[in-house]
């Protein structure tokens, strides 16, 4: 090997490690600043507690109601957004026309690049009347709302990933099927779904790190009241607007600066195990077909 | 090439920064996002008047502001609310020494959907709709209906003033809805027919009603003689005593001129303009 080329290799080397780097660095901070307030209030009272009232004298600390409003708004997205993003992907990848894949595959593309703000105004300022009118709600600002909007915000995620993962599937799997005299739906859902099966899992999961992680949307139309959700029409406070909406104001080093960097660590830890479960089901999927794992 | 001109760009501009940062006619303002539009209203005037000086003006919250004089990365904080002992502590361990200047006054104003009939409550059932004990319009002379209660973040300088104020320190209820901005708490209240909220003086305009509270109405001359229940300070918070280019600043925004800026803001200036 040339001396350039050794230079570039090290080069390519320490930018792709500085990946690394960066996640070690806030998994580091994530649990040096998120620990204290682990062990001042106690694991199980920080994760289980029904009260969040993080400046109230003496303040509680339990994030109960912030994971389930997190997870109340995402499993609603996922309802929205599964259906339409996977459906969307089968009929762009295996039925449109050239012309309307042309016309539908910017169309989605665009839809993703809305910024997060707009969908959050749009949802505070005309969805949330609409909904609190049409239902007969107190307010329509409400996880319903929320997971309304975050699913709509998913479909381009889950449609271009779903969509990638179509394309990988041989063409000969197609051919096989159609010459033992399937049609064009049992192609599709017998055999391209399955061989597709790990990219639309891996698409659905990152729909569900998408939704999760999302916070301008959840802070403009889920109301944003920290209590234990009844129903889908209660408002909700997901774990991302807490942090959002409190940081900015809490004392630095304090307890309840600790604990919103301990609701992060929370946050990353289910999107952790979320990306290991992705993985695990791809290669399981992958097994099957007999792919190279 | 166009990733060569950006790093070029960027590098530049660090490069100029460090040389501003040098100068002595500098200043950097941080902190309350209440007082953002007054310090940046201020600081503009400030250098239209005074060519030579920059200032820097950031928001974010008070507590950001107040993390950031204690880390000498700003030289004023504003903030919404009056520092809180534990933030003093860290300052001093750190050789700052937080000093508050008042710099404008602002009257809290519950609000309510402009359909609702009601035009006014005590003090003593505003704090029984905010921590519980109230829940339907009928309870205060209203028609039948739920009260949906809307607040700020419980972080916010607003909620800990009008927490104080209002609710004499007690918990707030658990299912109010929690708005990131006044701006939020306003547009909830227009839009939600049975809602009451409560916001700066600055932001009662014609889709959400005031309400007198103890039959005293929210406005600056309340304000001024103390009649008006949830009226609180602002300020801006210093290294010791204002000195130097922070004190001309300061001083300029209590100033006559100062404050007509501080009134155009919505906020209600320190004392009466002649």
């Amino acid at each position: 090997m040339g001396i350039t080329d050794k230079i570039y290799k090290y080069i390519f080397m320490v930018i792709a490690f500085s990946s690394f780097i960066f996640l070690t660095g806030i998994i580091i901070v994530l649990f040096k600043e998120g620990l204290p307030v682990l062990s001042s209030t106690g694991i199980f009272s920080f994760l289980f507690g029904k009260s969040w009232y993080p400046t109230a004298t003496p303040p509680e600390f339990g994030i109960f109601p912030l994971i389930m409003g997190s997870l109340i708004v995402t499993l609603g997205a996922m309802v929205v957004a599964v259906p339409v993003g996977i459906g969307s992907a089968l009929y762009i990848h295996e039925i449109a026309g050239e012309k309307q894949k042309m016309f539908l595959k910017p169309v989605v593309e665009l839809l993703g690049a809305i910024p997060s703000i707009i969908f959050g105004f749009f949802g505070m300022v005309i969805v949330a009347p609409f909904l609190q009118n049409l239902f007969n709600l107190s307010t329509g600002q409400c996880a319903f709302t929320g997971a309304l909007i975050l699913g709509v915000m998913a479909i381009p995620v889950l449609c271009s990933i779903a969509e990638d993962a179509l394309s990988v599937v041989p063409k000969s799997y197609r051919e096989a099927s159609f010459a033992l005299g399937a049609n064009r739906w049992q192609t599709l859902w017998k055999v391209i779904m399955p061989a597709a099966g790990s990219g639309v899992s891996t698409a659905i999961i990152l729909g569900i790190s998408r939704v999760m992680g999302e916070t301008m949307t959840v802070l403009l139309v889920t109301g944003g009241a920290a209590m234990m959700p009844k129903s889908i029409f209660d408002p909700v406070r997901p774990m991302t607007s807490t942090i959002a909406a409190e940081m900015g104001e809490a004392a630095v080093g304090g307890e309840h600066y600790h604990a919103l960097f301990a609701i992060g660590l929370v946050l990353f830890l289910i999107t952790l195990l979320m990306n290991m479960i992705a993985e695990y089901i791809s290669r399981k999927y992958r097994m099957k077909l007999g792919m190279d794992v | 090439m166009r990733i060569k001109n950006i790093v070029l760009a960027a590098a530049i501009s660090l490069g100029l920064g460090a040389l501003a940062g040098a100068e002595t006619g500098t200043l950097v303002v941080d902190g309350s996002s209440t007082l953002l539009p007054v310090a940046q209203a201020t600081a503009e005037a400030y250098m239209d008047k005074n060519p030579g000086i920059k200032i820097t003006v950031r928001g974010g919250g008070s507590g950001i502001g107040i993390a950031s004089l204690q880390d000498s990365t700003c030289d004023i904080a504003d903030s919404s609310r009056p520092i809180k002992a534990s933030e003093i502590s860290v300052a001093l361990k750190k050789g700052v020494d937080p000093k508050p200047s008042v710099v404008a006054l602002d009257g809290i104003a519950v609000v309510v959907n402009p359909k609702n009939g009601v035009t006014g409550l005590t003090k003593k059932q505003v704090k029984g709709i905010y921590t519980g004990g109230i829940s339907d319009w009928a309870q205060v002379g209203g028609t039948a209906g739920k009260i949906i209660v809307v607040s700020r973040d419980t972080s916010s300088g607003t909620y800990e003033a009008f927490g104080a104020l209002a609710m004499d320190g007690e918990k707030m209820r658990p299912d109010a809805l929690l708005q990131a901005a006044s701006q939020a708490v306003a547009t909830t209240v227009s839009k939600t027919p049975g809602a009451i909220g409560y916001v700066g003086i600055g932001y009662i305009s014609d889709t959400v009603k005031a309400l007198n509270i103890n039959e005293v109405e929210c406005k600056k001359e309340t304000v001024w003689n103390n009649t008006y229940p949830y009226a609180r300070p602002l300020f801006m918070y210093t290294n010791g005593k204002p000195k130097g280019e922070a004190k001309k600043f300061i001083d300029f925004v209590v100033s006559a001129e100062g404050q007509k800026i501080v009134e155009e803001q919505g906020f209600v200036p320190l004392k009466k303009q002649k």
